[in-house]
């Protein structure tokens, strides 16, 4: 039960750094910088939020006998 | 109870979204999926203790399982295709959240077509 709060804090940390860095690239001119960060942060929280959703598509495979 | 916690969990991870939709919105939307399906996982099994009791139910009645299994592959369906669509408007993407709730009725109708053939079957033999 508690793996999954924590999930919801990480995503939400890389968010916030992310978007924090973000504007720390923008203001010191790089911006192409800032754009990849912001690319990476969404590639990390995509990588984390898919294991997440091919964890409930198992579960609800087996549990409605969906095959 | 489970329902403090959850409600708990859902104010938290909304306030969270809402912090991160103003700059990065893709990142809020991804929180919305994980809490959906955390809150899903904490859930399993009190879904599957009232599909069991269905089971039983069933068994004790004598309904053969032919009609049980496409109610509860119905089910299933629809609750992944609700869960697709609502993220998807919330992402603001009605449009997609409307062709997911297409497939989805599609593929449900295609599930029920054994079981109205049965029934329309069984019609014709009682009527003369």
């Amino acid at each position: 039960m508690g793996f999954d709060v924590n999930m919801i804090f990480k995503i939400a940390a890389i968010g916030i750094l992310v978007s924090v860095l973000n504007q720390v690239l923008i203001r010191s001119g790089r911006e192409e910088q800032a754009m990849m960060t912001t690319l990476a942060g969404i590639v990390v929280v995509l990588f984390m939020v898919i294991t997440m959703i091919s964890r409930l598509f198992n579960t609800v495979k087996t549990m409605f006998q969906l095959y | 109870m489970e329902i403090f916690q959850i409600v708990a969990f859902a104010l938290v991870a909304v306030v969270l979204s809402v912090i991160l939709r103003k700059d990065r919105p893709e990142i809020a939307i991804q929180i919305s999926i994980v809490v959906g399906i955390a809150i899903f996982l904490l859930l399993i099994f009190k879904i599957s203790a009232v599909l069991s009791l269905l089971r039983e139910i069933a068994s004790k009645i004598n309904i053969d399982s032919v009609y049980l299994i496409p109610i509860l592959k119905i089910a299933g369906i629809a609750y992944i295709t609700t869960f697709g669509a609502e993220v998807c408007r919330d992402a603001g993407e009605g449009a997609i959240a409307s062709k997911v709730e297409f497939a989805g009725k599609i593929l449900i109708m295609v599930l029920a077509v054994p079981v109205l053939m049965a029934v329309l079957e069984t019609m014709l033999t009682i009527m003369p």
